[in-house]
């Protein structure tokens, strides 16, 4: 018990030290730097993907309902998004090694126009504090974490949409 | 010398942030559930003795300039239902700290990791099942050139929680990891069709032979290779490892090597994807303490060769998990979607789903062991030489329709095989058990932001040889979702044992819940019976016991 005491007395004075900095950057809230591999085996690095727009960042897998649904939904208006806003989706994928095979599989069978990352391990999944899927993250154009969003019920895409619309306004 | 190296880092983040006038970054998560149970002596459900229960843990992770730190804190006051029993207290369950750049990562405390398809090492937590079997020690990454990973572990692999505290496996793990993507690598393969990637892993295991009735061999090897090619829309990668003698609680200490071999091909284009998988595994449980079983203590994955099912009835009550001692096992499936706007299609196109996979026991062949020498070979096996012995067998099929804006409809059909002498899930069956499962789907979507969505379920389960209802009989499950974007949802299910032999025991199990998101916080009240079965996530399964009572859960990221 001490040593967890000590612990968050050391946090405090971490983020005291953070607070005491000139004004706005105290603590980014940045996208985590994870090697992740495209459906092709290519590595990624979440932190340096190319995009020069906004980001939709969805986590899912081939096992759950919610997730898909979400991205089929987007996906039929995902051209709209893009030509009004520039957006780049990324679907990062957390199906390990059990169902990961079914991704490309699925993927195209859906027609899906999104980059898809592999993330078999979890370690972008636990780097981004996801607890369960679906989890989507919109970031701007710097990495910056602007909103998120855990769960997915139909009529969720307008609310996504609505901030992205904010982002691309400021 | 925890409590120092503790302070060290946080002096450090304290002084990142004093010195280079830049914050980093920090992110990370909670996830709190609580329950409180009732008797309900008709289900076999129990109150524990201190009536309420609770898990919680947080993530923090924190990154500055190639600078990492992180930690998970754990609390189990007491842990929840269905949770390893040996789970109790609060303190650190995880925690690192670490440097990277584009040419070098290096991890000190504790990391999960994954060689390959994860057949000669995976550390992976799963929080819903309370499997963590992550590595303590040392992990180096080393990217020397474009195209080429190179990996080295080195540690202790979690074994529990108790009192607060990470216990550790008697064992220690080291392995060596290389991979190369050929087409990154040299120039002149750049954007060629043929894309290449090949690995290798060697991973060994030391632990002390303290058993008197064996001479057992201290340090198992496992080695192996791996290739992925993809040419156009066709992908063919595999992987083949062999381990070492190992002998062990699981495969009953005898002496021989084992092998795991793995292969997948796929062809996808924009409207059809096809995957078929085969896999071949014979003796190849690898853990860092060779008298340990169930979840325990895995230093590998070998993962279950079938479609991970998201129904309530299709996936607790006959699942199948991998079976390390050995299977052979297939897989094919295809997505399908016709053409929007066409006549089959619809105006929103019309997706087609069939999934098929089965495993049977390997052939251990005796003919030529003489099972009175001293080389503790108990049989010989061969790569894909299966017996006629059946573990699983999965048949299914789904349709699903966006039939207007409005309106959308899934229907499936499941046949399912599993063979519960060998992959054992229910006290009540034995040999075969068959069972055929239909389900309906619907949404509606009623305005912009209030939809419902409706499941009914039934699952018909074969009578046995003898002619008498198998298991527990049919089953009917019917489940009610009315959610309200962006903030609300609530949800009835209830599923009907009206099949069961035992009049008594036609049961209702109702459960209700409701839950309000706002951005990355999510609150879940729960209330009602919970059937007892297995909790399965990956292949990995876990025994839940039958509760009735209350389930509150808070997940946070940050």
């Amino acid at each position: 018990m001490k040593k967890i005491a000590l612990l968050f007395i050391g946090f405090a004075f971490a983020f005291g030290s953070m607070a005491q900095e000139d004004h706005g950057t105290i603590l980014d809230k940045k996208v985590a730097s994870v090697q992740l591999k495209d459906m092709d085996g290519k590595s990624v690095n979440t932190a340096d993907l190319g995009f020069d727009g906004p980001v939709i960042i969805s986590f899912w897998a081939t096992w759950c309902s919610p997730c898909k649904r979400e991205l089929n939904t987007i996906q039929d208006v995902y051209p709209d998004w893009q030509d009004e806003t520039g957006v780049e989706l990324v679907a990062v994928s957390i199906d390990d090694e059990k169902t990961k095979n079914s991704v490309p599989m699925y993927v195209n069978g859906k027609g899906w126009d999104y980059l898809v990352l592999m993330d078999p391990n979890g370690d972008f999944k636990r780097a981004m504090g996801v607890n369960n899927v679906p989890h989507t993250f919109l970031l701007d154009a710097e990495g910056n974490i602007v909103y998120s969003h855990n769960n997915y019920a139909p009529g969720d895409e307008d609310e996504l949409y609505e901030e992205l619309l904010k982002l691309v306004a400021k | 010398m925890k409590k120092l190296a503790l302070c060290t880092l946080l002096a450090t983040i304290s002084l990142a942030g004093f010195s280079q006038n830049q914050g980093g970054s920090l992110t990370g998560n909670v996830e709190s559930t609580f329950q409180y149970l009732n008797q309900d002596s008709l289900i076999g459900a129990n109150q524990p003795a201190s009536k309420g229960l609770l898990n919680t843990y947080m993530n923090v992770f924190y990154t500055n300039r190639g600078f990492k730190a992180g930690m998970r804190v754990e609390s189990y006051l007491p842990r929840i239902q269905g949770y390893p029993n040996r789970f109790d207290g609060t303190g650190i369950g995880m925690r690192y700290i670490g440097y990277a750049n584009d040419f070098i990562d290096v991890t000190l405390g504790s990391f999960y990791e994954q060689f390959g398809s994860g057949m000669a090492l995976r550390a992976y937590e799963d929080r819903a099942l309370g499997y963590d079997n992550m590595l303590d020690g040392v992990r180096v990454i080393l990217r020397p050139y474009k195209g080429v990973t190179f990996k080295g572990v080195y540690g202790l692999q979690r074994f529990s929680f108790q009192g607060g505290k990470i216990v550790h496996g008697d064992g220690i793990v080291r392995g060596l990891d290389g991979e190369v993507n050929l087409n990154t690598m040299f120039k002149a393969l750049e954007g060629k069709k043929l894309d290449v990637t090949i690995g290798g892993s060697f991973v060994s295991k030391y632990q002390e032979d303290d058993n008197d009735a064996y001479v057992l061999p201290e340090n198992t090897g496992v080695y192996g290779g791996r290739a992925k090619l993809r040419y156009g829309k066709f992908t063919l990668d595999g992987e083949y490892v062999v381990k070492g003698q190992d002998p062990s609680t699981d495969n009953g200490y005898i002496y021989n090597y084992g092998h795991a071999a793995l292969v997948n091909f796929g062809y996808s284009q924009k409207g059809l994807g096809i995957v078929l998988s085969a896999k071949s595994v014979d003796n190849m449980s690898y853990r860092s303490d060779r008298t340990k079983e169930l979840t325990d203590l895995f230093i590998n994955y070998l993962p279950a060769m079938n479609k991970t099912h998201t129904y309530n009835l299709v996936s607790s009550i006959y699942p199948y998990a991998t079976q390390p001692t050995g299977e052979i096992a297939y897989q094919a499936e295809v997505l399908y979607t016709i053409k929007r706007g066409s006549k089959l299609g619809g105006k929103y196109g019309t997706s087609i789903n069939a999934n098929f996979s089965t495993a049977y026991k390997p052939l251990q062949r005796t003919g030529n062991i003489d099972p009175a020498d001293s080389t503790g070979v108990a049989y010989e096996s061969r790569m894909f030489d299966q017996s006629d012995s059946l573990l699983w067998r999965d048949f299914n099929i789904n349709i699903y329709r966006k039939f207007t804006k409005k309106f959308n409809a899934r229907l499936s059909y499941f046949n399912i095989n599993l063979n519960n002498d060998v992959a054992k899930v229910t006290g009540d069956a034995s040999g075969i058990i068959q069972s055929h499962i239909g389900v309906v789907e619907l949404g509606y979507k009623i305005n912009k932001k209030h939809s419902l969505r409706l499941e009914v379920q039934g699952m018909f389960v074969n009578d046995d040889d003898q002619g008498n209802i198998n298991d527990k009989g049919n089953w009917a499950t019917v489940l009610l979702e009315y959610n309200v974007s962006p903030h609300w949802f609530f949800s009835i299910m209830d599923q009907y044992n009206y099949g069961n032999p035992v009049d008594a025991l036609k049961l209702h199990y109702a459960y209700g819940s409701f839950g309000y998101i706002k951005d990355a916080t999510r609150i879940t009240i729960g209330y009602g019976r919970q059937r007892e079965g297995l909790f399965c996530v990956g292949g990995v399964c876990r025994f839940v016991p039958a509760s009735n009572g209350l389930t509150l859960s808070l997940t946070h990221s940050f």
